[in-house]
């Protein structure tokens, strides 16, 4: 059967399970209002590592060989792997998972790259390309801020729209109808559709504002989603963004209400629910790809498994910035991958 | 044409509701605390001066020895993850002083130390003070050639 769905969304014959998942954070999210969820805080911001890259392909060892772990499973029965990180080149993901052995597609989606990887994976299952892949993404708030934009010791003051780079790595294990060898840590969640994204530019070209630069792709994925499904915001339980934060949210809700779509009652953010803006002076909220994965693993997922939620749509969103564009003049481009997850 | 003025007025008018949404520092409260800051960094300074001179050195000297001493503050405490915090309060109260200027020196070289001694702090030391060195040594040469110019040409004696 066709299983395409209106301009750019998959429907799935056969909808892949996500069928574990496993997060791993520093001591920052680990003190959060979900600090209690996550399968491993690391009290060392740097794993044990001599420098914050290493420390974040560290972090992502970590998550995947838990993932792993929970499940019983072996590197070799993992078909393929999609990861990414923030940094240039891919360096904690050239370096945290190429140990591991698994044939890998590295992947740039900024912030949106848990959502980018996920859909890719379901892709790759409900295709019938392969039983079980592994989608991997991380980032380290020391590294971000290293690339993107001062060195930590250096004394400036935040904006108050700025956001704070997640440190945390998500895994998760993809993998079709048939039983294989390991034990499902979920049985009830399956990515029934997938949404690609476009890259949205408003204009914006404030790098420190990421929730005004990254709204407009969330809304413009969202749109298409219940367009090409033919869907009501009602119809999903939750929808969620990755790392919009507290402005980015207001913007999506009132862009949103534009185009007739009215989301305040099922939108919740990552960004948001990982930290406490006042306790922990996070200004406008948590971002990085690992906000988003290291939320969906420990805290979305088991609402979906248990039943709570029946249908979540899934928006991770991504600032397409370098500090060479940004230097140059460009605007901020964003990006936003839609995931439908369901419980099954 | 006519699709990309209206492009660019879409531009302009989410640039606007994004600033009309996006809360900023209290510019009142925020020069307040940066005049106190950047005021008891300069207290600290004259008091360095005043202890120097009554110990009989010249005005020269003694302004050497506040920069050093400020200088070196500035650096230990960075090192020490406590100058961000006062920045984060004081903002340019806490920037713009000659400690400030140390301390973005001092922050990469920490930060750049990992990818060696000519390719990390060598390269890397003057990425943040970097164009104030430059532009200041190239302006400070500009005014010495004007000051000079109108010495000659008798304007100022």
């Amino acid at each position: 059967m066709n299983q395409m769905r209106g301009k750019q969304s998959i429907q799935f014959d056969k909808a892949p399970y996500l069928i574990a998942s496993s997060s791993v954070v520093g001591a920052k999210e680990g003190e959060g209002p979900l600090g209690m969820m996550f399968d491993r805080v690391n009290e060392d911001p740097q794993f044990g590592e001599d420098t914050w890259e290493k420390a974040e392909s560290q972090m992502q060892k970590e998550a995947a060989q838990m993932v792993l772990e929970k499940t019983g499973m072996t590197p070799e029965m993992i078909r393929y792997l999609f990861s990414g990180d923030l940094l240039g080149q891919l360096t904690a993901t050239s370096f945290g998972a190429g140990g591991l052995d698994i044939p890998m597609f590295g992947l740039y989606g900024a912030c949106s790259t848990c959502g980018e990887s996920l859909a890719l994976a379901a892709m790759a299952v409900g295709a019938g390309y392969a039983d079980t892949v592994m989608a991997l993404t991380s980032s380290h708030f020391a590294s971000a801020e290293k690339q993107f934009r001062y060195p930590l010791e250096y004394a400036n003051q935040r904006p108050l729209a700025a956001t704070w780079t997640v440190t945390g790595s998500g895994a998760f294990l993809v993998a079709g109808e048939k039983k294989n060898n390991g034990a499902r840590k979920f049985e009830h969640i399956r990515i029934t559709g997938v949404t690609g994204g476009r890259v949205v530019d408003f204009g914006i070209k404030d790098s420190m504002n990421m929730g005004a630069c990254m709204a407009p792709a969330a809304c413009d994925t969202i749109c298409q989603n219940m367009e090409d499904f033919g869907r009501k915001p009602e119809d999903y339980d939750k929808i969620i963004t990755g790392d919009l934060g507290y402005i980015g949210q207001k913007i999506l809700i009132d862009l949103l209400n534009e185009k007739g779509y009215s989301i305040e009652k099922q939108h919740m953010d990552c960004g948001i629910e990982i930290f406490d803006p006042e306790a922990q002076d996070t200004h406008s909220g948590g971002s990085g790809c690992g906000c988003s994965a290291v939320v969906l693993a420990s805290y979305i997922l088991p609402k979906i498994e248990k039943g709570k939620w029946k249908r979540v749509l899934f928006v991770p969103t991504g600032a397409m910035l370098s500090t060479v564009s940004f230097n140059e003049g460009q605007s901020v481009p964003g990006i936003a991958y839609g995931v439908v997850l369901e419980h099954a | 044409m006519e699709d990309n003025q209206i492009a660019q007025e879409k531009k302009q008018k989410y640039e606007a509701y994004v600033e009309q949404v996006t809360p900023k520092h209290n510019l009142p409260l925020n020069m307040a605390k940066a005049f106190l800051t950047g005021g008891i960094i300069c207290v600290i300074g004259q008091i360095i001066i005043h202890i120097a001179q009554n110990m009989g050195m010249d005005q020269k000297t003694a302004g050497s020895w506040c920069s050093l001493i400020l200088v070196f503050s500035s650096a230990l405490l960075t090192g020490l993850n406590i100058y961000p915090s006062i920045a984060k309060f004081g903002g340019a109260g806490a920037l713009v002083p000659i400690t400030g200027f140390a301390n973005s020196v001092a922050a990469p070289a920490i930060e750049f130390k990992k990818e060696g001694q000519v390719f990390g702090i060598g390269c890397k030391i003057f990425t943040i003070a970097g164009p104030v060195i430059l532009y200041g040594i190239s302006v400070s040469w500009l005014l010495g050639l004007i000051y000079y110019l109108l010495r000659i040409t008798g304007v100022v004696g």
